[in-house]
């Protein structure tokens, strides 16, 4: 079964956003999908210092199944980007919420946050997608 | 509901992740697509491949029937069990399907795709019509494809265990040799496989793939799942029926001149398409492609030889062996330079000659 964390605001494209205490917001992709996409085999990171709209492509993910895109969340720029998928794109289906995080944004306005699912609301759209 | 094998219920005990595959429920993977190729190519799997369509053939005229249908000619088949792989044309030279044959006793045992099996049977039915002898397809038979290093000890070991057969299972197993397969009782076993491994396929009835997949279980064999199975056949640079061939396409289009056999005295369908695109040269060619840099080559990703469009990619994927990725692609003949083009981006790939990777290592080399 997949794991959706209470703290987190997910997005319908399957990407989970976090507020750090300094008020940035770290984004990767949700535990249902890196295991609908299967092992991860390349990650296309964005590059630090771009801006990216919300609801707009950030990165790709490519697994053995499938390349997908994956989008901001939220409106920001890209302060940090997770080095470590480069070489260990495994990562992400490790630990989709913890050391497989994608990327981390200085947000353009954090209540774009509100318009995100919240943990029960994304669980029941998985499941939804499954049957 | 698709069409479901014997092993289906022990598939979902395994964990599988089950997708329609040409009709049928099949696993694409246990958990880890890329783990399950790893264990096949460093130690042992077994991959359920029930779905596939076994035909037995038996008649006097059975060896005339199958020198006029195949492209291959099984007058190579000297003795009972020796395999052949080959292509069945249609007039027009394009492939209806890629199969294995194996002489038999009584006859011949022929194994084709599982997408194919209503066009195949049509086919073959309707060209037989002139020939003595008699297709029965044998839904009651299961395959089990248990390959890697280890897998004929790990088998054999799993066997013996069976205190009324397994002596002459094993026996029968220890006399085989690479590409021969032959019937042991109602147990049809070939040193067979679609890996670049070495490796059993046993065809043989539902009840006992079921204890032999429960044995293998049993002492440790992991279930290897479709997934797993289409990398290590690309790996092994094997054509994918319906991906890097069919009948749009001809054997001489699709890297398979070697299964041709084109000797002036045999005539069979599709030979006369063949033999005027020989002589005229083919526009097309199917060659390897090997990604120097990250980033994944798919099916149907462009192809360009500096700015021109010279075909596309008709199966890629991520190599787990070799830690980048690899592709066929069928491009205009002597093309050179090539780039893919993904995602709007065009990368350089360099041109290879298949197979990519066999026992565990790389061995392609640079085309010219």
């Amino acid at each position: 079964m997949s794991e959706y964390p209470g703290e987190l605001k997910y997005a319908e494209s399957h990407e989970w956003a976090r507020v750090e205490d300094d008020g940035t917001v770290t984004v990767g992709i949700s535990d249902h999908a890196q295991d609908s996409l299967g092992d991860v085999v390349y990650v296309e990171l964005p590059e630090i210092g771009t801006d990216v709209s919300a609801k707009g492509e950030a990165g790709v993910v490519e697994s053995v199944k499938a390349a997908s895109d994956v989008y901001a969340p939220i409106s920001g720029k890209i302060i940090s980007v997770n080095e470590t998928l480069e070489d260990a794109p495994e990562t992400v289906n490790d630990s989709p919420y913890k050391q497989g995080w994608f990327f981390r944004l200085q947000p353009t306005d954090l209540t774009e946050l509100e318009s995100m699912l919240d943990a029960n609301a994304y669980q029941a759209l998985c499941d939804s997608e499954e049957h | 509901m698709g069409l479901r094998t014997p092993i289906y219920e022990l598939h979902l005990s395994a964990g599988a992740k089950m997708v329609d595959f040409g009709g049928w429920d099949m696993p694409i993977h246990y958990g880890s697509q890329i783990e399950e190729h790893h264990l096949v190519r460093n130690s042992v799997g077994v991959c359920d491949v029930s779905h596939m369509t076994v035909i037995d053939l038996s008649g006097p005229d059975s060896k005339g029937y199958l020198r006029y249908l195949l492209a291959n000619d099984v007058e190579k088949l000297q003795s009972a069990g020796k395999a052949l792989y080959s292509a069945m044309l249609d007039q027009t030279g394009g492939v209806l399907d890629d199969l294995i044959v194996y002489l038999t006793q009584d006859g011949y045992r022929i194994v084709v795709n599982c997408a194919t099996r209503e066009k195949d049977l049509a086919w073959m039915n309707d060209k037989i019509q002139a020939f003595d002898c008699k297709l029965t397809e044998r839904p009651d038979l299961a395959i089990l494809a248990i390959q890697g290093p280890e897998s004929i000890q790990v088998l054999k070991d799993v066997l013996r265990k069976d205190a009324t057969e397994g002596a002459s299972r094993v026996a029968f197993i220890d006399q085989l040799k690479p590409f021969v397969g032959g019937f042991c009782g109602d147990w049809f076993l070939a040193r067979t496989g679609y890996t670049g491994e070495k490796g059993i396929e046993a065809i043989v009835p539902a009840d006992d793939a079921k204890a032999l997949w429960q044995g293998l279980a049993s002492a440790g064999v992991r279930a290897i799942g479709l997934g797993a199975r289409d990398t290590l056949r690309l790996e092994a640079g094997m054509n994918l029926y319906g991906s890097d061939m069919d009948e749009t396409v001809t054997p001489l289009e699709s890297n398979m001149e070697i299964t041709l056999s084109m000797d002036a005295e045999r005539d069979f369908i599709g030979k006369q398409k063949l033999t005027e695109q020989m002589q005229a040269g083919v526009e097309r060619q199917l060659v390897g492609l090997v990604l120097n840099q990250r980033g994944v080559l798919r099916a149907h990703y462009p192809v360009y030889s500096n700015d021109e469009w010279v075909g596309e990619i008709t199966s890629g994927a991520f190599s787990p062996t070799l830690q980048h990725s690899i592709a066929l692609a069928r491009i205009k003949t002597g093309a050179n330079d090539l780039q893919v083009e993904i995602r709007g981006k065009r990368l350089a790939v360099s041109k290879v000659n298949p197979p990519f990777a066999r026992n565990g290592k790389q061995v392609y080399k640079q085309s010219s």
